[in-house]
Parts: C-alpha cells; structure tokens; sequence
C-alpha cells in the first residue's frame, strides 16, 4: 500500500510538469511559427514572383520619335501614330476629367466637379490655374494630353525645355544653336526613355497633392519614391520595390483605385479565386485569411481591415499637414505679408494661405468603411453650428463590405455663406485671385461665379474635417499593431467606435463591481473565519 | 475535547486527484488569463493571454469529456447527489463548531467522501458552473462561426457577461475553497490527502446508509 501511495505521487507530478510543459511548448512554438511563412504570404510571393517586368520595345529605336520636338503637341503626335487608342482612352479617365461617377444630374464628384475639400477648397471649374499643375495636359492645360509626366522615365522641365528650344532655334547665333541642340538632347532622352509609371511619375502629383510635399495624403509624400521595407514592405528598394502600378491594376488607362463613392474594388476577390481581378485590395494577393491556420487575427479580417494593424502610423519619414485654418490668412507683420516655418521646418503660418499644422508618425483614427467616400459638394447645405465633414468615410458595421478602416483625418477652417449656408470656394490664384488681391468678397464672387452661385456677401469660417484613408506605408510584420493598443479598458485605438462589445475593451461596471465585491467578501470571510479559529481553538491547532 | 484515534484511509483514487489539480492548474491559468483579457492587468500581453486562455479552454473542455466518463462508470456520481440530511449541522459546525473544536458532523468515508455543503457546492460546480463556463467560452471562441452554427444574432456582450458573471463565481470559490482545506485535523490534512489519496479520518464514527455512494 505505501509504495503504490508513492509511485502515484511520482505519478501525478509527472503528468502536471508534462500539462505544463505541453501549454509552454505550444505557446513558444506558436511564437515561432511566426517567423516562418504565414499562407497569406506565400500566395503574395507567388503571385509577384516574376519580379522583371519586360518590355518588347525599345523607344528610342522607335523613328517617330527620332525629330526636334518644338512642342509637347508635337511629342504627343509622336506618340499617339503608334499607340492609335491611347489618347481616346486616356480622355475618358478620371486623371484627364477629373470628374467621378455621379448619381446625381445636377451634383458632379470630382475635382472639375462641385465637390469640395478643406486644402484649396475648389478648383473652381478650372478656373484656378494653379491647381491644374497637376493636370496631365501640357502646359498645364487642359488642352492635349502630356504622355510624358506619367510614362518617361526620364523627367525634366518640359514646359520650360520646349520654350527654350523654341527660343533658340531660329537664332543665328552659333553659340545659341549649340545651346539648342543640347536642349533638344535632353527633350529627346526624355521623350525616348518611355515605360510603364514608376513611383516617381505617379508621386509627381500624388505625392505633392494640396500644394506641397505630404500635403493631402499622410501615406504619400516623397518618401514614398525610395522608400525602405521599414517605411513600405512593398514598395520598399530594399524589399519587393513595387512601382504603383503593381496593384493599381490599369485597363484602357483606367488605373484602380478608389473614386469618390466608387470603391476601389466592389468584391473581395484573391486572384485563385478570379484571376483577372485587380491587385488592388490586400485580398487579391494575400486571400482573406492571411495569417497562421487558426490564429485569432484571421478571425477579426471580416471586420478590420488589414490596414488597421498594419498601418501603426503615416506619415513616418516625412511630416503630413494635419490643419489649415484659413480664417487667419491675411494677417500681416510690420505692414506686410509673411511667412513662419515652425515645427519639421514646414510653414506653420502663411498669410495667403493661414495657419497650419504638421505632424510626423501620426496614429491614423478609424472609422467603418465599404470603399465609399461621401464628399460634399458646393451645392450642399450645410449646418455651421456643427463641424462639417467635407468628406467621411461611408460604412456602418452592419455593412458586410464595411471594415474599421485607419484614416488621415485633415481638420481645419474653411469659409461659407452665412446666408445661403453653403461652403464658398474662393478663387486663389490669378489677377481676382485671393493670393494676389487679399480681398474674400471678391475671391468668393469670383469662385461662386464660376458654378454659377450666389454668394451673399456675408461669410464667415466654419470647422471641417477631410478623411483620406490610409493604405500605403504598409509596415513590416514586426512593425503591427499590437492587439492591446485596440483591446484595452481607457484610449485604445478603437474607443470611438461604438455599439459593439470588444473583449478588454467593453465590461459591464455592474457586473463588475458585484464580482469584485464577491471577491472581497469571500476573502474577508475566510480571513476572518480563520482569526476566529485562531482565537478560540488554538489547542486544536497545536494537535 | 476527547483525543480522537485516527485511522488513515485511501480516499481519493489516482484519476481522481490527476483530474482535481489538472483542473486546478487549468482553473487557475483560466483565471489568470481570463483576467488580464477582461482588462484587470497586464501580465502576458493579451495577445499572448487570450492564446493561452483559448488553449486552456480548449484542452479544459476535452479533458472534461474524460471525467463525465468517469464520474459516471466509476459510479462516483452518487457521491454529487444532494442531500439537506445533515446540512444544518454542517453549516452549524463550519460557523460555529469549528471554534468550539468540535468534530465534522460529517466525517469522511470512502463510499461518502462529501458532506452535505461539499456535495451541493461540487454538484452545483461541475454540473451548473463549470458547463456554463464551458458552453459560453466555447462560444466566445467560436464567435466567427455563430451565423453558420445559427446564433447570428447572439450579442457577444451577453456571452461575455454571463462568462465574466462564472469567472467571478470561480474565483470566488477558490477562494472559499481553498480556505477550507485547512480545516481538517490539521492544516495540510486535506491537501495531503487530494496529493497522496491517504487521509486521517477520525475513528468509530459510523456512516449511515444514505451516506453511501455504493
């Protein structure tokens, strides 16, 4: 009998050290496992494993191509006697109308359109020239198409090359043609360095978007042309050095990407399940369940995005713009206009703009999202006693196409009609322009003039905010967001969204505080049930 | 107080005890875990805390098939059955007795190994508490599959409330639980006996027939 007593001791410790070994081991090997591929990343590589991408034309063989170039027209002729559909394609896009889909006859999305934002509010139907910089017409017209901005892989001032070449063409001057031919060298070089668009091509407008460097978007500045892994897995030179066009799938000049109210991408296809669908979403090259067999994370892809976690923050390397309070502008300094560059070395005041503020690595906020931005318009009615979201992102969690989604949002002051209650769009550049004559009434005539609205003459600021959603500056695996900065009782990342319970974020305080007191009970029980043996039964203790 | 003899006693058979500390150790990761993704603290990181807390659960839930077999082949489930004979005097023995040096009303036998509170206390455990536990964990666990399983419109707040609600309860046991292992003849008696199976038992008291589990 006494040894069987002992060997079940033996036993019994045996059997719980191998529980506790068998719990450690598997959560270490969990750990592990990590490190190796993830299915999710698998189909990723093998989906981008031919990493040269070939082309069966060399440009600058090409005989249309072999001349003296007096005019972007002339470059563009050039172009289009080979490539015949390009120009009637590339007319149609949103990059040359800068108008998107509109379900309204009398409300049109888009840049060219009546939609606003809170940067420079309007392009004014065109009428400010100094947005179109950014259009890909030469000259910065509207007028024919510039192939080069998005496909020479050689940029250089064209505008001011050809006008220069222009200039000394004709000259009789020896020196001046010497100085013309070489001009035209580098025009040549330029127009016979042709490709599909790299990063450099893209970021000359998306990156400077708003004015300036980081502007407009926090997951685009031009960090993002040679960034490293650390600041983009994907794009990064030292990793996968994807241009744009990788999961911006194009067809017929159609680039993807998401449009005002049009997502980027209706469904949520991998490409095993479609494989002409766009590269454009995470799922089309990761699946939807990317991560290890059977890990929470997977759990949580049909409700946060996969930016969620892995965008920590934007804006990394390079500062973004995160407010601009035009009810400051005009404010001058000893009789005069001015400048103050504060934090990051960005103007943090400018008269003809106002004051602005910059942040670096910032935490993006988050909100529900089906791909859909609701963007107002400068038809739009507005209620100045609220701040007004000029743009917002639209999903609810009831929505199955909707996730959490992290977003940039761009806050800031902008004027409206205290009459008509609608958001002015003041015309800025040019002779009535704001930035020359300092004068609201007339920017704001101006501006409302080119919708054909009226302006009352009556205005005052109101606060709006902007949304961009975040989606490029993907971080390493090593660099997500940890389950704890969502999961957690006071200021995770998630505290504003409401209506659903979060393990370690939600708790019933009724509940709780009934357990614990339960808790405290008992043990103030037991505390006191034990002094009472102690006290009135020492004798027993001592047995 | 007369001095009693003791007779020493074989009274827990080796799957008894394995499965009453495996459960301890489960109970007790559970509650750990359990707490630190409820927000109390941090200790794992809740990642790491909701992993071992899943797997715990898991395992718990596998493991608990085992002791139903059991509990039920073995015939030990008689020793669960309620009963109110004697359930004053154990009350009155625990709140009052006891500071007296009285003896248990109760004493343990191997056909009668729980006294009156123990048998309701352990019944209302593993057949009411612990499944609860078990049926709401696994819930939460599966909660990406409840539109396929057909609880679509189940609020996982209300899973995790009763959930919390039975933590608590546990915790609260434990406690209480614990505690009373000291009160045997001495104060490692009772956990000497759930280690080795041998426990002291006061002599000459005879146990009555409804007593009996077999």
């Amino acid at each position: 009998m006494k040894r069987s007593k002992g060997m079940s001791q033996v036993k019994l410790c045996f059997l719980m050290s191998v529980c506790l070994l068998f719990i450690l081991t598997w959560t270490a090997e969990g750990k592990q496992a990590e490190t190796d591929q993830v299915p999710g990343r698998t189909m990723a590589r093998q989906a981008t494993k031919a990493k040269a991408l070939w082309s069966t034309t060399d440009h600058s063989k090409h005989e249309a191509l072999q001349q003296a170039f007096k005019s972007g027209e002339e470059i563009t002729r050039a172009c289009l006697s080979c490539h015949s559909e390009a120009g009637s394609q590339f007319r149609k896009t949103i990059h040359w109308t800068w108008l998107g889909d509109s379900d309204h006859s009398d409300k049109k999305f888009g840049k060219a359109g009546h939609s606003l934002n809170n940067f420079c509010i309007s392009t004014n139907k065109w009428q400010d020239k100094s947005c179109s910089s950014c259009h890909p017409g030469w000259n910065a017209t509207v007028g024919e198409i510039n192939c080069l901005v998005c496909h020479s892989q050689k940029e250089i001032n064209w505008t001011e090359a050809l006008e220069d070449f222009q200039a000394f063409v004709d000259s009789d001057d020896p020196e001046d043609l010497e100085l013309a031919k070489e001009i035209q060298e580098g025009i040549l070089e330029s127009v016979q360095s042709i490709g599909r668009p790299t990063r450099k091509n893209c970021g000359s407008c998306h990156f400077y978007g708003g004015g300036g460097d980081g502007v407009k978007h926090g997951d685009l500045d031009s960090s993002v042309t040679k960034p490293n892994k650390a600041l983009d897995v994907h794009m990064g030179v030292d990793g996968q050095n994807f241009q744009c066009t990788r999961c911006h799938t194009t067809k017929a000049h159609n680039i993807a990407g998401r449009i005002y109210s049009k997502p980027a991408s209706p469904d949520r296809r991998s490409l095993i399940e479609d494989d002409l669908t766009p590269k454009i979403m995470c799922e089309s090259c990761h699946s939807s369940k990317p991560h290890k067999f059977g890990s929470k994370v997977n759990d949580h892809t049909d409700k946060v995005a996969c930016q969620s976690c892995h965008i920590p923050a934007f804006a990394r390397v390079n500062p973004t713009k995160m407010w601009w309070d035009w009810s400051k502008a005009g404010n001058t300094k000893d009789g005069k206009h001015y400048k103050r560059k504060g934090a990051f070395g960005k103007y943090d005041y400018l008269s003809y703009k106002g004051e602005m503020k910059w942040e670096k690595n910032v935490k993006p906020e988050y909100f529900w999202f089906n791909g859909s931005i609701n963007t107002l318009t400068v038809k739009d009615i507005i209620d100045p006693s609220q701040i007004i979201p000029v743009s917002a992102p639209v999903g609810s969690r009831a929505d199955d196409n909707a996730r959490i989604f992290p977003f940039k949002v761009h806050r800031g002051k902008q004027p409206y009609d205290k009459v008509h209650k609608i958001l002015l769009t003041p015309l800025l550049s040019g002779k009535d322009g704001y930035w020359t004559t300092y004068d609201w009434q007339r920017a704001f005539a101006k501006g409302m003039e080119s919708f054909s609205l009226p302006f009352s003459g009556e205005f005052d600021f109101v606060e709006t905010t902007y949304v961009f959603p975040t989606t490029h500056m993907v971080a390493p695996k090593d660099n997500v967001v940890a389950c704890s900065e969502c999961h957690i009782k006071k200021e995770g990342r998630l505290a504003n969204l409401a209506g659903f319970y979060m393990p370690g974020r939600n708790s019933f305080k009724l509940l709780d505080m009934a357990g614990w007191t339960v808790i405290i009970a008992s043990l103030l029980g037991v505390i006191l049930h034990g002094l009472g043996r102690i006290f009135t039964n020492g004798k027993r203790k001592g047995e | 107080m007369a001095v009693q003899k003791m007779n020493n006693i074989y009274l827990y058979t080796r799957y008894e005890r394995f499965w009453h500390w495996l459960q301890m150790v489960f109970i007790f990761i559970l509650l750990i875990t359990g707490l630190e993704i409820h927000g109390v603290y941090a200790l794992f990181g809740f990642e790491r805390a909701v992993e071992i807390h899943n797997f715990t659960g898991i395992s718990w839930l596998i493991a608990f098939a085992f002791f139903v077999f059991w509990v039920f082949t073995t015939g030990e489930w008689k020793q669960y059955i309620p009963t109110t004979r004697k359930m004053l005097e154990v009350i009155r023995y625990y709140s009052y007795g006891i500071f007296k040096g009285e003896s248990h009303p109760v004493p343990k036998r191997k056909d009668a190994k729980h006294n009156p509170l123990q048998r309701l206390t352990y019944l209302s455990l593993a057949a009411f508490l612990l499944p609860i536990q078990m049926v709401t964990g696994f819930l939460y666990w599966g909660y990406n599959s409840w539109t396929d399983w057909g609880f679509g419109g189940l609020p996982l707040g209300l899973v995790a409330l009763v959930h919390m609600a039975g933590a608590f309860a546990i915790f609260s046991f434990i406690i209480v639980h614990v505690y009373m292992t000291t009160t045997g003849h001495t104060i490692f008696a009772h956990i000497k006996a759930m280690i080795t199976g041998w426990e002291d038992v006061e002599e000459g008291v005879e146990i009555e027939e409804w007593e009996r589990a077999h």
